[in-house]
């Protein structure tokens, strides 16, 4: 068995043994992820906005999570 | 038998596909109504916005956000103020957005309408997100579609007339892996492609290449190619502290079919006192460097196809530091509401740059102001960043 076929074989059966893996964190052991300061973007307006500061002075843009429409061109 | 190592990977990519398989259900956030206000001043530009956000939960399953934004603008950067009067214009934009969650699955689909006196732009965004493995995995994959419209006002602040140039259109692919890590670690990544095609350049800034003229340089238009497609990738985490507090890091990397290569790397603390607090610090630093086809000063008149001199186009840097304040002054809600919060943001942001430089000053006699056309001092400046909004939970 040629070794890329190998990996390939062992990534599948890792996949499809995940549909019999336990979360290793409990939903009862979640009370720190759900705290308002682990949220990502605790307030929608304030980080569009700051998206759209750099976005219109910065050559990149994307994967930040944010649609929006304008120029900026001024 | 054997496998191409092409058909494998095939095989792997349906299976994470597939593999849906756990137990408990995504939840909508909150209800809740914010009232904006912020104010960018920086480099010759003073733009002030004001905004309100609702955001309402039907039943459990379904919520309904809508968002109106305008944006105020007096002023003009500097490559426009080298070419043209300063100019007053407002962005308004409204948008509306339907979330919808059937099991693990969270829908979401939204309507954007920007127009400005000479931009016009609307988009259409499609998400949905899948839970599974216990809810420790979360998948996104979304689509964004963009119209616009792009114009020029060659009248006054006061008189405009508009000539409108042509459209641009861009389509955004997303896919996104949110993962908990630990009891005090989440992380994710996302992977966001984006193709536009039309009219693409900024009417109001201009190249400059040498000429012989007391000046020593002249002016032109840009040419921009009408294709542009660009990836970026993300990833960061965040972490619980063991004393009630968070740390987050962030990075992405950009790339574009113009040569421009971004790095962005984030760092934010969050620290709440009590009930009633919650401060955040936060320094973000970008760096890219300059369009193949940029210049700030060609060598003659036509010397290549395409040709920019946008700012935004050139080798550059930024650093930001900001600081946010959030007080709670509904700590235990009143009436319908369930909490109310009042938060203060700054931020400052120094931008500089490598290969634009800066003759807005230095038009006047003598010619170039003493400066041998190509060798003016380089641009940068300070922009500071304000925004108070008070935000309604209920």
């Amino acid at each position: 068995m040629r070794p890329a076929m190998k990996l390939g074989v062992i990534g599948v059966a890792f996949l499809l043994g995940a549909c019999s893996i336990q979360p290793w964190v409990k939903p009862y052991e979640r009370d720190r992820l759900a705290d308002p300061i682990m949220s990502w973007d605790r307030d929608a307006i304030s980080g569009a906005y700051l998206d759209h500061i750099y976005e219109s002075r910065e050559g990149s843009r994307g994967a930040t999570g944010t649609a929006g429409g304008g120029c900026g061109c001024n | 038998m054997s496998t191409p190592p092409r058909q494998c990977s095939r095989l792997a990519a349906l299976a994470t596909v597939l593999l849906v398989c756990v137990a408990g259900a995504a939840v909508l956030p909150d209800d809740r109504a914010d009232i904006f206000y912020s104010s960018y001043k920086g480099g010759g530009m003073d733009i002030t916005g004001e905004s309100v956000l609702v955001r309402k939960k039907f039943t459990e399953n379904f919520a309904v956000e809508a968002n109106y934004f305008i944006d105020k603008v007096s002023g003009a950067s500097v490559d426009v103020l080298s070419n043209a009067s300063v100019i007053k214009d407002e962005r308004k934009q409204k948008s509306v957005s339907v979330d919808y969650i059937h099991d693990k699955t969270q829908y979401n689909l939204s309507y954007t309408n920007s127009t400005e006196r000479d931009y016009k732009s609307n988009t259409t965004h499609f998400s949905l997100s899948q839970d599974m493995f216990g809810d420790l995995t979360t998948i996104t994959l979304g689509f964004t579609n963009s119209d616009d419209g792009v114009g020029e006002n060659n009248g006054t602040a006061f008189k405009p007339v508009v000539s409108w140039l042509g459209h641009a259109q861009s389509r955004s692919y997303e896919a996104g892996l949110s993962q908990v890590l630990t009891k005090n670690l989440i992380a994710s990544t996302s992977l966001e492609v984006i193709t536009d095609q039309g009219y693409l350049m900024n009417p109001y800034r201009s190249i400059r290449y040498f000429d012989n003229v007391p000046l020593g340089y002249s002016l032109g238009s840009q040419v921009y190619p009408n294709t542009h497609t660009s990836t970026a990738v993300e990833g960061r985490a965040k972490y619980y502290l063991p004393y009630r507090a968070a740390a987050s890091v962030s990075y992405r990397y950009y790339s574009d079919t113009w040569g421009i290569r971004g790095n962005t790397v984030e760092v934010d603390y969050t620290q709440p006192i009590a009930n009633l607090w919650i401060f955040e610090g936060r320094v973000r630093h970008y760096s890219q460097n300059h369009a193949t086809f940029y210049s700030d000063i060609f060598p003659f008149a036509d010397s290549q196809n395409f040709e920019a001199r946008d700012k935004d186009l050139a080798a550059s840097t930024n650093l930001t530091v900001g600081a946010k304040a959030t007080y709670a002054f509904l700590p235990e809600g009143w009436k319908i509401f369930k909490r109310g919060t009042v938060t203060g943001d700054v931020s400052r942001i120094r931008f500089k740059y490598s290969d634009f430089r800066d003759i807005k000053d230095y038009n006047d006699t003598p010619a170039g102001g003493n400066y041998a056309a190509g060798t003016e001092p380089l641009y940068g400046f300070d922009a500071t960043v304000y925004q108070i909004y008070i935000s309604m939970f209920f």
